[in-house]
């Protein structure tokens, strides 16, 4: 297997070149990353080329980075930047293996990246997706709505400031005789704190 | 002359048909649909996020919840995944496990399928006969975990404990006499194996019963037969997998393809059909429930031989033994750390998939260390089965709606996570 993945790798990085920002193999996993400027056209070149063939698009994730190994960020403006990324899942059935995509949206406070819905088809709801729950701009995509929340909502509710319990809460009012939004009434609490221990914690 | 104009009707989110919550805004022309825009997220509960909020092993039980008509295969991306991180190993006998309840529930959901996809189209004695049978794995599931749907069972390094050596019994009560309880409990005698392997031995002919009320069917297929049809190349252009994409001639299997745990030991064939329309599919589901069934016997002879350890020994990964726990300082120490921080997953991120039922139901992974993922994105399934819901509707009469959705699959404990 890592045979065949270490010629994928040689593929890429003698047909992309420059443009690739980093390439890994780890954990039988390629990952790729590219500029946004650049995105586009490598996807295409991603189907496209005979040693490439990734026919099928598996999956688009939207991930904000901004608190990326911090437990203490209480400022979001001081975290990670460029904060979020569109990372695509590859498959090709033709060589059959995969490959992982990832492209940074270069502005944080408006996040574009091209959209790969004409190269795969399937992106289109991968994408508004990735624009409801994180405010990633796809360009190029023409029907980008809100898909998972409720019709109206205000924000990004995946982005890392957002909090779990959100801003509003709904609830019938009986004088109103209809449902109405009013701010959250519940505090936000945490049972288990998240901890990222030393590298050989507990490894005596 | 009358003004014609399209006529835009609103089916469900309340609708029987739709599954579940799926809100259907129909465009019609006269009675054939001009435009299909689903609106979802009615079910939307934002199991990713909740998921950053708790510890890796909290978060397991989520993954049941995903696609409620298959349990236990939801739990398996994310078990791999998080295995994957932490590079360990399952036993032989937990992957053997795990194989067959993947197939035990691959065929629990295709009998919730077939059922309910018959019901939509007007054959109401389906649902009646395939619920038959999915009580039967409900008590297998039961048996195992002790929960009928939502198990947990499967857990990073392994699952939770190895098969139980009896079945729960009916008793005698109001509404059953002795003569009644005893014919239920017929096959409940032995071990949850024998259970198994009586229904295994019981299922072919309940598959055949099906076949015989549907497969030749004229109003079955006349419902079906070329409704719609998706060529092999609009099915890799819209992301199908699984029985969506086998049913347009595209023979593609994980458990074929990119093998885990022990599917490459194990012996079994790819349906795949031809014309990719509705009836295609439920050929190959058919055909998937009696390789599964195939699969199923051939774990139970490999379990029943080979007795072993299910779950890993890494005590950092899984709970010490509780009689160890209770005289050894360090078995102690490390449940206490165990239940109260949880794993910790060295950084890193992972794509796990495995052949769901449905296709291929995909966990991708980010951890940064901590005892809780920094980002989970499940793959799910039937969104993207949905999406291409306007392209398979345009141009098809309002009530081949119904049998697309049947065939797309979905359950919306999956499309709106």
């Amino acid at each position: 297997m890592s045979v065949k993945l270490e010629r994928l790798c040689k593929n890429l990085s003698e047909i992309f070149r420059e443009r690739v920002q980093s390439l890994t193999l780890v954990g039988g996993e390629v990952t790729l990353e590219v500029a946004a400027a650049d995105y586009f056209e490598v996807a295409t070149t991603l189907r496209d080329h005979p040693d490439l063939r990734f026919e099928q698009l598996m999956d688009i994730c939207g991930v904000d980075y901004v608190a990326y190994g911090r437990t203490d960020l209480v400022d979001f403006t001081e975290g990670r930047s460029p904060r979020f990324a569109a990372v695509s899942h590859l498959l090709s059935l033709t060589h059959n293996w995969r490959l992982r995509l990832r492209v940074f949206a270069p502005d944080d406070s408006f996040p574009v990246v091209a959209s790969v819905t004409p190269i795969w088809n399937g992106a289109n709801w991968f994408e508004r997706e990735a624009f409801n729950l994180y405010g990633i701009m796809f360009e190029g995509h023409d029907d980008l709505r809100r898909i998972l929340t409720d019709y109206g909502f205000v924000g990004h509710p995946f982005r890392k400031d957002f909090p779990v319990t959100g801003y509003v809460e709904m609830r019938y009012d009986p004088e109103q005789k209809r449902v109405v939004y009013q701010p959250v009434t519940i505090e936000p609490r945490e049972v288990t704190p998240r901890i990222i221990r030393e590298e050989n914690y507990g490894r005596g | 002359m009358a003004e014609i104009k399209n006529y835009t009707v609103n089916f469900g989110p309340q609708h029987p048909a739709t599954h579940g919550v799926l809100r259907l805004v129909l465009e019609l022309d006269g009675e054939v649909v001009v435009r299909a825009d689903p609106h979802i997220g009615l079910l939307h509960r934002a199991t990713e996020k909740l998921m950053e909020h708790r510890t890796w092993v909290q978060s397991l039980p989520y993954m049941d919840r995903m696609d409620y008509t298959s349990m236990f295969v939801n739990e398996h991306p994310f078990c791999l995944a998080v295995e994957r991180l932490l590079g360990i190993e399952v036993p032989i006998r937990g992957q053997y496990i795990r194989v067959m309840f993947d197939e035990i529930t691959r065929i629990f959901h295709h009998l919730f399928n077939l059922g309910t996809h018959a019901l939509d189209v007007g054959a109401m004695a389906m649902v009646l006969y395939t619920f038959r049978e999915r009580e039967d794995i409900c008590d297998m599931l039961e048996a195992v975990s002790g929960a009928r749907m939502h198990g947990a069972y499967y857990r990073p390094g392994g699952v939770y404990r190895d098969l139980p050596d009896s079945m729960a019994k009916y008793q005698v009560n109001r509404f059953k006499n002795e003569k009644t309880v005893k014919e239920l409990n017929k096959a409940r005698d032995g071990s949850l194996l024998d259970f198994i392997e009586a229904f295994t031995e019981r299922f072919p002919g309940y598959l055949d019963e099906y076949e015989t009320l549907l497969t030749g069917n004229r109003i079955w297929k006349q419902r079906l037969v070329g409704v719609g049809a998706v060529s092999p190349e609009r099915a890799l252009q819209l992301g199908f997998s699984g029985p969506m994409l086998r049913g347009s001639g595209i023979a593609w299997d994980l458990r074929k393809k990119q093998p885990y745990m022990v599917y490459d030991k194990l012996d079994f064939d790819v349906p795949v059909g031809t014309n990719g329309d509705c009836y295609d599919r439920y050929l190959v589901r058919m055909e998937e429930m009696r390789q599964s069934n195939h699969i199923i016997r051939q774990c139970i002879d490999w379990l029943r031989k080979n007795p072993g350890p299910v779950m890993t020994d890494n005590l950092k990964v899984a709970p010490p033994k509780r009689e160890k726990m209770k005289a050894n300082m360090e078995e102690l120490i490390h449940h206490f750390k165990l239940f109260s921080e949880g794993i910790h997953v060295p950084p890193g991120e992972v794509y796990a998939a495995v052949e769901h039922a449905k296709g291929e139901f995909g966990a991708y992974m980010i951890s940064d260390g901590a005892n809780k993922p920094y980002r989970v994105k499940l793959r799910s399934v039937a969104f993207q089965n949905l999406a291409a819901m306007d392209e398979m509707a345009r141009g098809h009469m309002i009530a081949d709606v119904v049998t697309i959705i049947g065939t797309m699959d979905i359950v919306f404990g999956e499309v709106d996570r």
